[in-house]
């Protein structure tokens, strides 16, 4: 039984002068014909599928489209063509970092956070002290969140993501962070998650822990999907060697 | 939706929460500052203008006190709905949420502030000699269609705010004609009859109307008038939908 399933999925993006333009300029370019919006197939014909328990790196380069497919997958977008089949609970962890309240406090954004990966709110009157204790902010829960350091923001995000024990679970590039005892901390924390059977799909620059990690991995270049399968060490050293220049790569038949 | 609703219910309830400490800062004064604000608007007005209509106009103090409560509510309503969408663009970009949830929960924070008024003006209305009627429930006629004719005008501007930023300014605009346009502080009745029809075009002076009928005059405006008003809702209701419905995928390359 599929977990997980691409069908011939592909997303055109927008983005040009569209963004944050007001009615007058929008009329005024209009009239000049000086309103450009540029289209773009960010992914194109993606087809995989996973099971119960896979694991599933994602490579490529910047702008390859691996953002826009898990925002997709968790169904934030929607393809503009082909299906995405899911089954089960998602938690898309993206860009933890952002999307605090600053005028709040540490305890009403974290109860905040908590509703939006979909935690209930008797399991966080329960899970609040060990968030804090774990992000080591005891002294802060009532202070506004902007007066925190970037690393106690990040500390305080990691500690309420990591609880999510959804069926499917996204990451994109959040395997550990802050410094010293807290990158250990949280990077047992991560083993631990992603050792609890979820079916995952991870974004990573790092090729050595897709390498470790996954059990299958898809490979992308400007949209396209160049390979996908459960050669994980093959689809890896064929990345490597684009990356040196080979570009033949690309071309390779997939298996 | 409901069912959508009930899903969220945990984020829903800590997004009116966070709208609430917000909107009044942790302070006593920030309440009662709230409530203040229309009571001097109605001081000021009463100052001023019943020289030119206090004579002619019975109950002139709750004549003009079911103009600001009406205006007041629906200015800050969709004043505040519009920026409702874009404010929380950290949020439906990272987690896949109902989008008019946000719209929702800020209408929940200015539909409370709007009742506490209204217990001031049924106050108001006792020192100013209204007796009251068993009429008086059919109040929650205007105040449900202004709710909901609230709610659709905020999903219109909320998502046309996501595409151009300077409908702000217009829209203030907008209601600072509207406030003169309503017949807040004046009579319409030495206008001539069709200057008078032209009155009910305007949806608000429909719900000031009610109000005034109602309290002041202790009568029951006719059917037409109620399918008017009903008429008005479902538009705004039916188009703002609409609009979300329609771009529902598109917000995420605007913001």
């Amino acid at each position: 039984m599929d977990v997980i399933s691409l069908n011939n999925v592909s997303i055109r993006y927008l983005t040009g002068d569209l963004k944050a333009i007001g009615l007058k300029e929008y009329i005024v370019r209009r009239l000049k014909r000086d309103y450009h919006v540029q289209e773009f197939w960010a992914d194109r014909h993606i087809t995989f599928s996973l099971e119960q328990g896979d694991m599933l790196g994602i490579i490529g380069a910047n702008g390859a489209g691996k953002s826009t497919l898990l925002k997709a997958i968790s169904g934030i977008m929607e393809p503009t063509e082909g299906s995405v089949r899911r089954q089960g609970s998602v938690a898309a962890l993206l860009e933890l970092g952002s999307g605090f309240d600053g005028e709040l406090t540490v305890r009403e954004n974290t109860y905040l956070r908590g509703a939006m990966l979909g935690y209930t709110r008797a399991f966080m009157d329960e899970a609040y002290r060990g968030i804090i204790d774990f992000a080591e902010l005891g002294d802060f829960e009532d202070r506004p969140f902007k007066q925190l350091s970037s690393g106690m923001k990040s500390r305080l995000a990691f500690s309420i993501a990591s609880l999510v024990r959804p069926d499917i679970l996204i990451l994109d590039e959040v395997l550990a962070v802050g410094d010293g005892a807290f990158r250990e901390k949280s990077e047992k924390k991560m083993r631990e998650i992603l050792s609890s059977g979820a079916t995952t799909i991870l974004v990573s620059h790092s090729l050595e822990q897709i390498r470790t990690l996954c059990n299958k991995v898809l490979w992308l270049e400007k949209g396209e999907q160049i390979a996908f399968g459960a050669d994980v060490s093959g689809i890896c050293d064929r990345y490597e060697r684009f990356l040196k220049g080979d570009r033949a790569q690309l071309h390779v038949a997939s298996d | 939706m409901i069912n959508k609703l009930k899903q969220h219910q945990f984020l829903f309830e800590e997004l009116v929460k966070r709208d609430f400490k917000k909107k009044y800062k942790r302070t006593i004064l920030g309440v009662l500052w709230s409530l203040l604000s229309p009571l001097l608007m109605l001081l000021v007005m009463k100052l001023v203008f019943t020289q030119f209509f206090g004579r002619s106009t019975p109950h002139y103090t709750t004549f003009i006190f079911a103009g600001t409560l009406n205006y007041a509510f629906f200015s800050e309503s969709t004043g505040q709905g519009m920026q409702s969408l874009m404010g929380n663009a950290g949020i439906f970009t990272k987690v896949n949420v109902p989008k008019y949830i946000f719209l929702l929960s800020k209408n929940v924070q200015t539909f409370i502030n709007y009742l506490l008024t209204l217990l001031i003006f049924f106050v108001l209305c006792i020192f100013d000699g209204i007796t009251f009627t068993w009429r008086i429930v059919f109040l929650l006629y205007p105040i449900v269609c202004l709710v909901l004719f609230n709610l659709g005008l905020g999903l219109i501007l909320s998502a046309l705010f996501v595409f151009f930023r300077d409908i702000q300014y217009l829209w203030t605009v907008v209601t600072q004609l509207l406030m003169y346009m309503s017949a807040i502080f004046y009579n319409i009745d030495r206008y001539s009859q069709t200057a008078q029809y032209l009155f009910l075009l305007n949806p608000l002076y429909l719900f000031i109307r009610y109000f005034r009928k109602i309290v002041i005059e202790a009568t029951i405006p006719s059917i037409w008038f109620h399918l008017l008003m009903a008429a008005d809702v479902l538009i705004a209701l039916g188009v703002g939908a609409w609009m979300y419905k329609k771009y529902n995928h598109r917000f995420l390359y605007y913001v």
